[in-house]
């Protein structure tokens, strides 16, 4: 048995890529090396900035001997045959052996496979891996024709047994591999010698490299909380920026810095994105206020001096980075106390969309439309028109041309500030809402009406010049804006018909069509939510299933209804009587529609049958009307016992011509009962 | 090594060092350019399989960046400190390190780090990967390795340091506002600040840029530009006079830097739209690749 440690040691290899670099090695080498029949115990990777590291234990010292049986062709096969065989297995003629078979005799070769030491497999290996790393985007360098993700400077190859520690001979575009690395670019920058992978990482950490991320962060986090707590504040969390931080150093030293007071009085949207965008800090809060006070910075250095040094340099750059924000929001300050008009003027010249105009005449639309629709979410159509006017016009201001991930939040400062009402503020941030599946859905009536008609513009525009998603690519993310508005509606429990609704929109959009594009995803929708496929069709096949919010009713009903037993009996004697009367429509080419009458019932159960399906009936339609079907369903599934009873005692091919009329019309009232909420022939099983 | 002084000083210690390490020293080009890159010393001579080293200061100017001379530290016109080696040199981190050392940053007292930035030049049709390089949160420089040019695959790579002058001076005098920046040495009879050089200038071509610019005669002069570089390569190889092979690259090259220019102080004066933008900017990108394409045509960009 024997270990095997790799390093890749580079340039600085970018954040974002390291984890998933380091994935890779693992996965391809370990798989290289198993399909070559060495097989081993476990294995793990590492990254910092400068290296991609594998280990691998329990490593076969060589791969084992295998010994495969090939059959061949018979002995009087053409020479051909015979000779493509032997080409084929490498072996003579001699080295084949005759056995009798059940077509006669044939010729078997016994082929050996000589087991290979590790060192060459992995060798081997190695070689390919790198001169063929999946890195999403990768560079040469100097003279060299090796591709890495930076210039890769050297490699270590080590296997290692009880007895001995053996480099692996790699050589890729000049670089030999040893068994050398180095630590910390600044602290401690001299080449050493390793022996094993304990060896390796201890002597890295004393060389100011700790190996893996997971430390780096933990320490990371640590620290910082630390120091924040002492101060009586805390740090925000921000998972994603504290894995890019820790990709980002070796040896991670945690700075506190205080944010200049003239500052302070910026918004702490701006406070933040500016810290971790441009600067990579961590913001802290004063947990009182909830204000932004001050900034953690990570470093990669210790140094005599403590970091005083580098904490002063960030901290001169942040205030620099500051005043510019701090210039920005002033100027949208006076603009907005101004209204926002100049804002708005200005979007005449931004264009949206080549073949749909500017942003003005977009805006134009969407306030018609959000107008319209104002009635329908309860809402002011005065206060949605005001609104639908005013929310992008935050996409002119200095702070979102910065920083553009803060539309809607500043437009919500910049209302307020115009002296617009809370509504209108708050619509201005909402309006964008939900952007993924898991955001937070508006339900103040304005943001509502606005963010309806801010997404059903982008889709029937697009869908108008015939810009529609094809396969993966979705560039206008039109997908996401048809499940926002799935979700606007449902989880507002909006009666909003989409046809007239998309129609109304835009007139060329083909409402239709994109009607069919909605109902796609709108199964996805409700699939996530466990309803089951076949479920929705049965309910999709119903007139106004434009209404999202009675498609989704619908389903649910139906949905608790098969979970009962008798919703499942019911849906097998529907399904029952269904055949029975589609066969004989079909043979007698008449069409039973109308007219059971008690009076011929032969016997109670069939009685029975009729009596329930007048109370059914009844209680059906009084449901129906208030668009109640889960009590609907409950009067439908009452059905299955006088069903179930019928199709066991009544034969409905009776002698009498005129009775076995009367059953079969019978039949076509539970049919079209059962109708009623969904259309169950769409069910399954 | 001691703390520089003035803004000169530490382009003088830059220039001695880049020389030290084999840089052949050239001068600014003589021509509006938005950045180091766009001097044929970087552009044309990164492309084709002769070595290369040089080192030059390059006067920058981007129109749209122009504060009147009030933002400390925004400038319309402002210095950038070019090196370009080819092929790069494996040990090139360590020079650019080397490089910071000698102008005062020592590099254990402060936080130096290489942080991903892929660079690409939509105008030159250039791209290459890299880093900016931070010292103590603030990017002081640009480090490249140029993967393509004019949409010729650079072939041996050139490794490409862009240093913003002014900024990383600032830092390494400890100046808060770049207008109070010493320019001489402070002690000297006549010591100048960066103000004494550029306040007024600041001021002139900001209000130019933004408001006078007569954008009918600039939209011209692009058109021009356009014509004339298209002129002068579309002339046979073989100059008659001479009898003699003179593809004119430099001359052609010089029209696309113009209209790059141009076209930069027509953004400045707000008269092109976010869709027209692409548009120009892709005729200049067709420019720089009819140049990079005529220079490996000649003896520079040949083996």
């Amino acid at each position: 048995m024997a270990d095997l440690l790799i390093e890749l040691f580079s340039e600085e290899i970018p954040a974002r890529l390291q984890s998933s670099a380091a994935d890779n090695l693992q996965k391809l080498m370990t798989n290289g090396m198993v399909e070559a029949g060495l097989t081993y115990a476990s294995a793990a990777a590492f990254h910092t900035p400068r290296r991609l590291t594998l280990t691998v234990e329990g490593l076969l010292d060589a791969s084992p001997t295998v010994f495969e049986e090939r059959k061949g062709p018979k002995v009087d096969a053409p020479e051909q045959a015979i000779q493509g065989f032997l080409r084929g297995t490498g072996l003579s003629m001699d080295d084949l052996e005759i056995r009798d078979d059940k077509k006669g005799r044939v010729y078997f070769a016994k082929i050996t496979k000589p087991g290979r030491p590790a060192t060459e497999i992995v060798s081997e290996v190695l070689e390919a891996i790198i001169c063929n790393f999946p890195w999403p985007k990768s560079m040469r360098w100097g003279s060299g024709s090796l591709r890495w993700v930076r210039p890769l400077h050297s490699i270590l190859c080590l296997l290692t047994s009880e007895s001995e520690c053996e480099v692996v001979a790699v050589e890729i575009d000049g670089i030999v591999a040893g068994n050398t690395t180095r630590g910390h670019r600044f602290m401690a920058p001299d080449a050493f010698i390793v022996k094993s992978f304990d060896d390796y990482e201890a002597k890295l950490k004393r060389a100011n490299v700790i190996l893996r991320a997971q430390e780096r962060s933990d320490l990371i986090w640590q620290d910082a909380t630390n120091q924040a707590f002492a101060l009586g504040l805390e740090v925000v969390a921000d998972p994603s920026l504290l894995n890019e931080v820790s990709g980002l150093v070796e040896w991670p030293v945690v700075l506190l810095g205080q944010i200049d007071d003239e500052f302070l009085g910026l918004p702490s949207e701006v406070l933040k994105t500016s810290m971790k965008e441009h600067q990579k800090f961590f913001s802290v809060s004063n947990p009182k206020s909830g204000n932004i006070e001050c900034f953690v910075t990570v470093a990669n250095i210790e140094t005599v001096d403590k970091g005083v040094t580098i904490l002063q340099g960030n901290q001169k750059v942040l205030s620099a980075r500051l005043a510019d924000a701090k210039f920005f929001w002033e100027n949208d300050l006076r603009e907005a106390k101004a209204g926002m008009v100049g804002w708005q003027a200005s979007l005449e010249n931004v264009t949206f969309h080549n073949k749909l105009g500017s942003q003005a005449e977009r805006i134009q639309r969407i306030t018609i439309l959000a107008r319209e629709l104002a009635i329908s979410v309860a809402a002011d159509p005065d206060m949605v028109e005001a609104a639908a006017r005013i929310v992008k016009a935050d996409l002119s201001s200095d702070m979102v041309y910065e920083f553009p991930e803060l539309q809607g939040r500043m437009g919500r400062y910049y209302a307020i500030e115009a002296g617009m009402c809370m509504d209108i503020a708050i619509a201005c941030e909402e309006h964008y809402s939900p952007l993924g599946p898991s955001d937070d859905v508006p339900s103040a009536p304005v943001s509502i009406a606005v963010a309806l008609a801010d997404k059903l513009d982008t889709l029937t525009s697009f869908w108008a010049i015939n810009e529609k998603p094809t396969g993966s690519k979705d560039p206008f993310a039109l997908r996401r804006a048809a499940l926002g508005v799935i979700r606007l509606i449902l989880e507002n429990d909006l009666t909003l018909p989409l046809l007239s609704v998309l129609g109304r929109a835009n007139k060329g959009a083909g409402a239709e069509d994109l009607l069919v594009f909605f109902q796609d995803r709108m199964k996805g929708y409700l699939r996530d939510r466990g309803i089951r496929y076949d479920v929705i069709d049965a309910c999709t096949a119903m007139p106004g299933n434009d209404d999202l919010t009675l498609l989704i009713k619908r389903a649910n009903a139906l949905q608790q209804v098969l979970a009962t037993d008798d919703g499942e009996n019911l849906i097998q004697g529907f399904k029952r009587a269904n055949n029975i009367l589609n066969q004989a429509e079909a043979k007698d080419g008449v069409e039973y529609s109308y007219g059971a009458d008690i009076k011929f019932s032969e016997s109670n159960i069939e009685k029975d049958l009729f009596t329930a399906l007048d109370s059914a009936e009844a209680k059906i339609k009084a449901t129906m009307a208030t668009q109640d079907f889960t009590t609907a369903m409950a009067a439908m599934a009452t059905l299955r016992g006088p069903i179930d009873a019928f199709f066991e005692a009544v034969k409905i091919n009776s002698d009498s011509e005129l009775i076995r009329r009367n059953r079969l019309n019978l039949l076509s009232r539970v049919k079209k009962t059962c109708l009623a909420v969904a259309d169950l022939t769409k069910l399954e099983g | 090594m001691d703390t520089p002084k003035s803004f000169q000083e530490i382009i003088m210690r830059l220039q001695a060092y880049w020389s030290e390490n084999g840089c052949a020293i050239l001068q600014p080009y003589d021509m509006e350019v938005g950045a180091g890159t766009f001097h044929p010393a970087t552009t044309l001579r990164a492309l084709g399989p002769k070595p290369w080293a040089a080192a030059y200061v390059q006067p920058s100017r981007r129109p749209t960046d122009g504060r009147y001379g009030e933002n400390p530290n925004r400038l319309q016109h402002y210095y950038q400190y070019q090196v370009l080696i080819k092929p790069s040199p494996p040990n090139l981190q360590d020079l650019y390190l080397g490089s910071l050392a000698v102008i005062g940053i020592d590099a254990k007292l402060h936080d130096i780090r290489f942080v991903e930035d892929d660079w690409e030049s939509p105008t030159l049709g250039a791209w290459g990967l890299g880093w900016e390089v931070w010292c103590d949160g603030m990017e002081v420089s640009q480090f490249t390795y140029f993967q393509q040019v004019g949409g010729h695959d650079c072939r041996p790579v050139s490794g490409e340091l862009t240093y913003g002058l002014e900024r990383l001076a600032m830092y390494v005098l400890g100046i808060d506002h770049v207008m109070d920046m010493p320019f001489n040495d402070p002690s000297a009879p006549t010591a100048m600040k960066y103000s004494d050089v550029f306040k007024q200038t600041e001021e002139e071509y900001a209000r130019w840029n933004f408001d006078v610019a007569n954008t009918d005669v600039l939209l011209r002069h692009f058109e021009e530009a356009e014509i004339e570089c298209e002129h002068i390569l579309s002339q046979a190889h073989i100059d008659p006079k001479m009898a003699k092979k003179i593809i004119m690259v430099h001359p052609a090259y010089d029209q696309c830097i113009k209209a790059s220019h141009v076209f930069n102080l027509l953004d400045a004066r707000g008269v092109i739209s976010v869709t027209e933008r692409q548009a120009y900017i892709g005729r200049v990108r067709a420019l720089a690749k009819k140049c990079a394409d005529a220079f490996v045509q000649t003896a520079a960009g040949t083996a």
